[in-house]
């Protein structure tokens, strides 16, 4: 009787469960794959809404600057303090300021300026588009001709990628500010040669992961903000449920993408 | 630009007297597995009005976006100035849309745009002259009464007010026709009446053809018996035991199409759940 109780029905349930929560994974997956094809089409396509692109890279880009800055300069200072600190017992002091540039460059500048912009941004486009969804806005969109793939989403991905890559090496630029400061006026480097080891030690490869990181990193960011907040149902409640989702899931995209890129990187450069 | 849409629409309706501005064959449609729609069947001819009634959450306004292309059935055939929007791509469907005005429940306007931008939005994407704009949208916005609105925001606005400024943004391009979803939810009597009123005003002026979904009797009802006096410029009474010929209605109950005819046969139906729902 118990086996056949949990060979029957139980697993039957447990299977149709299965069964519905990996069909809805793939139509998830399938609807994000459809929605950002046919949102990235429509950059051939006439009217091209230059206009909204640079509204958005203001919004984007340009309200961001505060935050990045903060962060870039914490960031390569505690970088500074901490490398200098472990450095020292090995008498290699005056490298800090090749690791901090190292370490913004390739990895913290990228990552941690995509998660600041994630935090404000796909959360800002997840429930601004969703707040349209539910209030009908895009449904009157579409039925006064206008496709919101094209107006809404397109300039949304086009201008955080852009502003994205710029941010990054405004966060890389004030991060080894940042440690090139904790350094000299703290822990009383000469600043000479903190910049000079900064600088001397960054070759082409560091440079190029660290630039390809936020064009991925942004597509992340914009696309997944934007399908949470195209794809949201159930009200007030849902544009809450759809700002959470699109804040977490892009943030794990971008660490788990990042580990990505490096082995990547490090295959192809060797470094 | 406006002078040739205008020519296409006079076209369309000369070359096809006879034939319905809305086709609905066997259309079904299930959300979450459960049915919503199942096998409806009817049409709207040129001119007419139709009056979709049935309970709260029985499917209406989903008929309503689906005769606009913003969903698409599970089956069956929906024709809409004879072209049959399943074969349609989204692209061609917003060239189709050119000629739908749609009224949504709540007015879905746009809350960052302020009243004339709302109802220019059409104009504005298809880059009509500013002048030409503020023309059209004054019109538009003195057909609704709501002229001194122009520069207000939505947020700015009653309930009554963003149905009628939504009205004035489904009308400023003259569409052939116009799709009413619920316009009088939610609203006062007197706020109804005064949006029935415009729906009668743009009935009987513009010969729109119309589907208007409806859970209130009493503007279903007004809208049967009224006509618009264009002399003295509001809506009167038709004489008693007359109605509005080209006003009819369609009733839905349990996803099913269950009453397709005129105000007269409604009235007279011996359809139980019709009979409760009348009462």
């Amino acid at each position: 009787m118990l086996a056949e109780g949990m060979h029957g029905r139980p697993n039957s349930m447990a299977d149709s469960t299965l069964d519905r929560s990996a069909k809805n994974a793939i139509l998830a997956l399938q609807d994000y794959a459809l929605l950002i094809g046919r949102a990235l089409a429509n950059l051939l396509r006439r009217p091209l809404y230059l206009g909204e692109i640079f509204t958005q890279a203001d919004s984007i880009g340009v309200g961001s600057i505060p935050i990045v800055l903060l962060t870039g300069f914490f960031t390569g200072g505690v970088l500074a303090l901490q490398t200098a600190s472990s450095l020292t017992q090995f008498g290699a002091a005056a490298i800090t300021g090749q690791l901090v540039s190292f370490s913004m460059i390739k990895e913290l500048g990228p990552v941690l300026t995509s998660l600041m912009v994630s935090g404000r941004n796909a959360s800002g486009m997840a429930s601004e588009l969703g707040s349209m969804v539910v209030t009908e806005q895009i449904d009157a969109m579409r039925a006064l001709g206008t496709d919101p793939l094209k107006k809404l989403v397109m300039p949304r991905i086009v201008s955080t990628v852009i502003m994205l890559f710029f941010l990054t090496i405004l966060s890389d630029t004030v991060g080894t500010m940042g440690g090139g400061a904790v350094a000299v006026f703290m822990l009383g480097q000469d600043a000479s040669q903190y910049f000079h080891s900064a600088y001397q030690s960054l070759v082409f490869s560091d440079i190029f992961q660290g630039l390809v990181k936020p064009v991925i990193f942004g597509f992340i960011i914009s696309t997944i903000g934007c399908f949470y907040g195209m794809t949201t149902k159930g009200g007030t409640q849902g544009v809450g449920r759809s700002t959470t989702q699109a804040v977490v899931v892009s943030s794990v995209l971008i660490i788990a993408s990042d580990f990505v890129i490096s082995r990547l990187m490090i295959g192809i450069f060797g470094k | 630009m406006a002078e040739a849409t205008e020519e296409k629409k006079k076209s369309w309706h000369e070359e096809h007297p006879d034939e319905p501005v809305i086709v609905f064959e066997n259309v079904s449609l299930s959300s979450a597995g459960h049915t919503v729609l199942d096998d409806i069947s009817f049409q709207l001819k040129g001119g007419e009005t139709r009056i979709l009634l049935g309970p709260a959450g029985v499917g209406k306004s989903v008929l309503l976006k689906l005769a606009n292309g913003l969903i698409r059935p599970d089956s069956g055939t929906i024709k809409v100035f004879g072209e049959d929007l399943s074969t349609l791509a989204e692209q061609d469907l917003f060239r189709l849309r050119a000629d739908i005005g749609m009224v949504f429940q709540e007015g879905a306007l746009f809350d960052s745009l302020t009243v004339r931008d709302n109802v220019a939005y059409r104009l504005n994407e298809d880059h009509v002259s500013e002048e030409e704009v503020d023309r059209r949208v004054r019109e538009a916005l003195r057909f609704v009464e709501l002229e001194d609105t122009i520069d207000k925001f939505p947020s700015q606005l009653s309930g009554g007010m963003r149905r009628r400024v939504s009205i004035a943004r489904a009308i400023i391009s003259s569409p052939q026709l116009l799709l009413y979803d619920s316009p009088t939810g939610g609203l006062d009597p007197i706020t109804s009446t005064t949006i029935i009123e415009l729906v009668i005003k743009q009935r009987d002026v513009s010969g729109t053809s119309a589907l208007l979904v409806s859970h209130r009797l009493q503007d279903a009802f007004t809208l049967a018996t009224h006509r618009f006096n264009k002399e003295a410029s509001k809506m009167e009474k038709l004489p008693k035991g007359e109605v509005e010929a080209s006003t009819t209605f369609l009733m839905l109950h349990n996803g099913k199409l269950i009453f397709d005819g005129s105000t007269m046969d409604l009235v007279h139906s011996e359809d139980p759940f019709i009979r409760e729902y009348l009462a």
